[in-house]
């Protein structure tokens, strides 16, 4: 074998040799957070004050919105939804490419998913509870939010369970809380490594103590494997059914567009789709901000690529069988609405949505394009800005262009809608920031169990 | 409780390896510590079979039917309201939440019976002062044995568990 031939193949395997080892994973992935004197955070510091000046934004922006109501943002009679709800739909999608990750990747037993799962997871986390303040900035009244939970209260009155606003409530509570479980739980036997690594008494206390006495005793690890094998199983029908009730907020009104049976599982397959492209492009920055090529290779991201271009084959199906039932429907409303979606005011939005989700990814059938970590990196971004315009468009289509066409109107939108939107793409970096500092962004144990195991026995 | 002896080995199979053939060295394993879950280990040191899927299971569905039971009290009962004209007990709109949160509440459950039948969490333990015993989340893999009385029969152990590979052999008193 040629050295060309050498490096060929041992760019598609899931380490490079310099990562594959116990030790070298362990000094990899543990020497930015314990080793903090020999590392360079500069990049880190800049990144943190950009996004905490984003996240400034956002703080205004919402202290705004609290004072002066939800008539700053660009929502009115006729179009009630707006960004807000956009928001919420996007950044509810992105938390769920964790769980698909961590769950449905262990319980298929692919591997290689050891060495993105605890950022993905972690994305998953922050992304969810972004989501969550979303809709209640838009409740108007939003001290109230808390009337959703069932309480003892001296109106007597119940929430009404027949809402879906109230499933909403509970399907982003329960998996919000899920994924932190889901998450620590994989975390501990890491910070157990950092805690034993740590030369410093500062880090070894933090880390003693979020390690909570961590032993590596075999019965542990015995009942620990079992439990996370059972989160997985419980995580994929909860994460399908999460999502699927943020479709029927959609698929349970009246209106042309949304009440379609398709909503819950294109909404499912939307979700993992854009949070599968922030994984991507959170894979690279991970990749180059710790230096860890050695364990996130170009073979990962072939494989995302592949998932990526799966789902936007799903995404186009799922398109086509939209305008499909609103011409077979025949309804005259169905088909009005088709047709603005071409020739609409917001037409180029939709042709952009097109070309991102659907055309754009058809490069993934070529290798050199899945192995090239800069273009599936941007073809990545793509996606979720094509991900962003769906969830906007299929407010504004519908609530543009109802029943009433004395009522038809275009969305207008204002600065606070724009600022509150970056805003929480920076309060998310901040998160993530912080996370990445303090915690191992992969997962040490996987890797040496799913991956430095298996790619030495081959 | 008598004393122990503590081998390190390099890789997993070779403390699996040692664990199987200690049984017929009259040598009895009390536990292993490894830094990655040892496939098989578990059942070889007699560890027994863990319930917690069960446990799970019954405190998942037991949030659950306690939720639609709330649900079921509020809308019949207690704040009968009539809207549409829909059945006042509408089953099926009413299962969602109880799936979300009977999801959590198995995920919960789960969580308390790993922290109870793992110790967690725990201020300190006596291992945790032996020299070297840092390196078990890091890359060794330690195999604890109850440590022979007789001193011939200790010297005998530790000349085997060296003969087999173990890097280091070491005693701790409890």
């Amino acid at each position: 074998m040629t050295a060309a031939e050498l490096d060929r193949s041992d760019a598609l395997r899931w380490t490079l040799p310099s990562g594959r080892s116990y030790e070298a994973v362990n000094r990899l992935v543990s020497a930015p957070l314990i080793e903090r004197a020999a590392w360079s955070w500069r990049a880190w510091w800049i990144a943190f004050a950009v996004s905490l000046t984003f996240t400034v934004i956002f703080l205004i922006a919402v202290a705004w919105l609290f004072v002066s109501g939800i008539g700053i943002w660009g929502v009115d009679s006729t179009i009630v939804w707006g960004y807000a709800i956009a928001n919420y739909v996007w950044w509810i999608g992105i938390g769920n490419a964790g769980t698909l990750i961590s769950a449905m990747l262990l319980l298929m037993r692919q591997h290689w998913r050891a060495s993105i799962n605890r950022f993905a997871e972690a994305m998953t986390i922050f992304a969810a509870s972004i989501a969550g303040l979303f809709p209640i900035m838009h409740l108007g009244r939003p001290l109230y939010f808390y009337w959703l939970t069932p309480y003892p209260n001296t109106m007597t009155a119940w929430p009404q369970w027949r809402s879906a606003l109230i499933w909403d409530f509970w399907a982003i509570l329960s998996y919000l809380l899920f994924s932190i479980i889901f998450w620590y739980v994989g975390l501990i036997p890491d910070l157990a490594t950092l805690r034993d690594r740590a030369r410093s008494r500062g880090g070894q206390r933090f880390y003693g103590a979020l390690a909570l006495g961590w032993r590596g005793s075999a019965r542990d690890w015995h009942v620990y494997h079992v439990y996370q094998l059972t989160m997985a199983s419980l995580a994929v029908p909860l994460v399908v059914s999460l999502h699927s009730v943020v479709g029927l907020d959609f698929a349970a009104s009246l209106m042309p567009g949304w009440q379609e049976t398709i909503f819950p599982p294109y909404f499912v397959v939307g979700a993992m789709y854009s949070g599968f492209a922030l994984v991507v492009v959170l894979a690279a920055l991970v990749r180059g901000g710790f230096g860890l090529q050695a364990l996130i290779t170009p073979a990962h991201f072939d494989v995302m690529a592949k998932i990526l271009l799966a789902a936007s084959i799903i995404m186009g199906l799922s398109y086509a069988t939209e305008w499909f039932s609103a011409w077979y429907g025949g309804g005259r409303v169905d088909r009005d609405l088709v047709a603005y979606l071409f020739t609409g005011a917001y037409a180029p939005l939709y042709y952009a949505q097109l070309f991102c989700n659907v055309v754009l990814p058809q490069t993934f059938w070529f290798p050199i394009v899945r192995r090239s970590i800069p273009a599936v990196f941007l073809i990545a971004i793509a996606i979720n800005i094509g991900m962003w315009l769906e969830r906007i468009l299929i407010i504004w289509m519908t609530l543009s262009h109802g029943f009433l066409p004395s009522m038809w109107r275009l969305f207008q939108s204002t600065i606070w809608d724009w600022l509150t939107m970056f805003g929480s793409l920076g309060l998310f970096a901040t998160m993530y920031l912080i996370f990445v500092r303090l915690v191992p962004a992969v997962s040490m144990h996987e890797v040496k169990k799913d991956v430095i195991d298996q790619e030495v026995s081959a | 409780m008598s004393r122990m002896l503590l081998a390190e080995f390099a890789t997993g199979e070779a403390l699996l390896g040692a664990a199987r053939q200690s049984k017929q060295r009259d040598l009895r394993v009390i536990d292993a510590f490894t830094p990655v879950p040892v496939d098989g280990l578990a059942e070889l040191i007699g560890a027994t079979p863990t319930r917690i899927r069960l446990v799970m299971f019954i405190g998942g569905i037991t949030v659950a039917a306690l939720f639609y039971l709330l649900e079921w009290y509020s809308a019949v009962v207690n704040y009968p309201v009539n809207s549409g004209g829909r059945p006042l007990h509408s089953w099926l709109p009413f299962i969602l939440p109880p799936f979300a949160t009977g999801i959590f509440g198995a995920a919960l459950v789960g969580l308390i019976s790993l922290f109870l039948t793992a110790g967690l969490p725990r201020l300190h333990d006596p291992l945790f002062a032996v020299e070297g015993f840092e390196r078990v989340t890091q890359d060794r893999f330690v195999l604890v044995f109850e440590r022979p009385e007789a001193a011939q029969h200790d010297e005998a152990a530790r000349a085997w568990l060296t003969a087999i590979g173990a890097a280091r052999v070491c005693e701790m008193k409890t």
